[in-house]
């Protein structure tokens, strides 16, 4: 599965210095996709690690939470904000809706696992099957952030007294709803900052990977990897998907519940 | 002709139930992670242990997608070395970013 490509015309007796050797035993494509997907990594982990190193620059919400309040002077606590589920005006359901978009992004990327194992057994309707339940399952996830971030965006009925400076340079004290990049009502203005940066970065992988996983579909249905004699595409955006579930797990992590 | 076109010229080989049931253990375990996070989520007070523990769980999970899902464990040593080992580097930026940020806390506030 590894190998699908060896030198044309190389002795086996040309030895280690002959030339033509395969140290990594993987086909070009694979091999180049991991490297995308190590800087990738960086690129994500420099995100994230900055979003630490902002978090840890503003004091946290130290009161209880149940009496918890936005403020611009603390960080907020993320069961206080991440609490609304579609359907449920106004309920205080904390972290469940991001929760279901966890499981959701998992179970697409199981799906994925079982599409690309399809694939190693050339077996054609099993690899349509599997990547039609992860094509579903990242058109899912993608709606569900897209209502995630229009709820944040509009905010909550109350909204918050909020002091900041306007675009006119003048101090200002008024009631704020909703977030946009210059003030919010749950927090410092980084807080949604760094929100809509890191999980609209995510956000905008996850949408490739539905284009990807479209063509990825569409040719193995109609019969293209079949030709081919291989499915090594859907092994590469195999490789690809899990990486934005990756991402997700960090990214749950550190906006959600710390 | 189209059917004739379609018709499977690869061999087929049938499925490997234990691999496939493999690969849902490994998804049962990510939940069951997933559900624990969730759980000290609500039930432990919020502070360094609670953390030090998320991002333990994290990077559990981590492991299990990069060599479960992405079968990074059964790629070759060298290709597997040039992608772990650069992640070094990330620890230096984690503790360098995090010194800043608990700097610029204590001339903020």
């Amino acid at each position: 599965m590894s190998t699908t490509a060896t030198a044309v015309g190389v002795s086996s007796k040309r030895g280690i210095w002959g030339g033509g050797n395969e140290p990594l035993k993987a086909s070009y494509g694979k091999l180049m996709m991991w490297f995308f997907l190590l800087s990738d990594i960086f690129t994500f982990a420099a995100f994230l690690t900055a979003y630490a190193a902002i978090r840890v620059s503003y004091p946290g919400y130290a009161g209880p939470e149940d009496v918890f309040v936005g403020s611009n002077e603390y960080w907020p606590v993320p069961e206080m904000v991440f609490d609304a589920i579609p359907f449920f005006h106004g309920a205080h359901i904390p972290l469940a809706f991001v929760g279901l978009m966890t499981f959701i992004l998992i179970m697409s990327s199981v799906t994925m696992v079982l599409a690309v194992e399809a694939g190693h057994r050339n077996d054609r309707p099993d690899v349509v099957k599997w990547l039609l339940w992860t094509l579903l399952g990242g058109i899912t996830f993608l709606s569900c952030q897209a209502w995630e971030w229009s709820h944040f965006i509009h905010g909550t009925d109350g909204g918050s007294m909020i002091t900041y400076v306007n675009k006119l340079g003048q101090v200002v004290s008024e009631t704020v709803y909703g977030a946009n990049l210059a003030v919010n009502e749950y927090g410092p203005a980084a807080f949604a900052q760094l929100f809509f940066f890191i999980t609209g970065f995510h956000g905008f992988h996850v949408t490739i990977g539905v284009f990807l996983l479209f063509l990825a579909f569409y040719q193995a249905a109609v019969g293209v990897y079949e030709r081919r004699g291989h499915y090594e595409m859907v092994e590469k955006i195999g490789l690809y998907w899990h990486f934005v579930d990756l991402v997700w797990v960090f990214v749950f992590t550190f906006f959600y519940l710390i | 002709m189209a059917a004739e076109e379609n018709k499977s010229t690869l061999e087929v080989i049938p499925r490997n139930e234990e691999k496939i049931k493999k690969i849902w253990k490994t998804a049962g375990i990510l939940l069951v992670l997933t559900s624990i996070e969730f759980v000290f989520a609500f039930t432990l007070p919020r502070g360094l242990l609670l953390y030090a523990i998320f991002i333990g769980l994290t990077i559990w999970k981590a492991k299990y997608i990069m060599m479960e899902f992405m079968h990074l464990g059964e790629e070759a040593k060298p290709l597997f070395y040039s992608i772990i080992v650069p992640l070094i580097f990330l620890v230096w930026l984690v503790i360098a970013l995090m010194r800043e940020g608990s700097d610029i806390f204590m001339i903020r506030w």
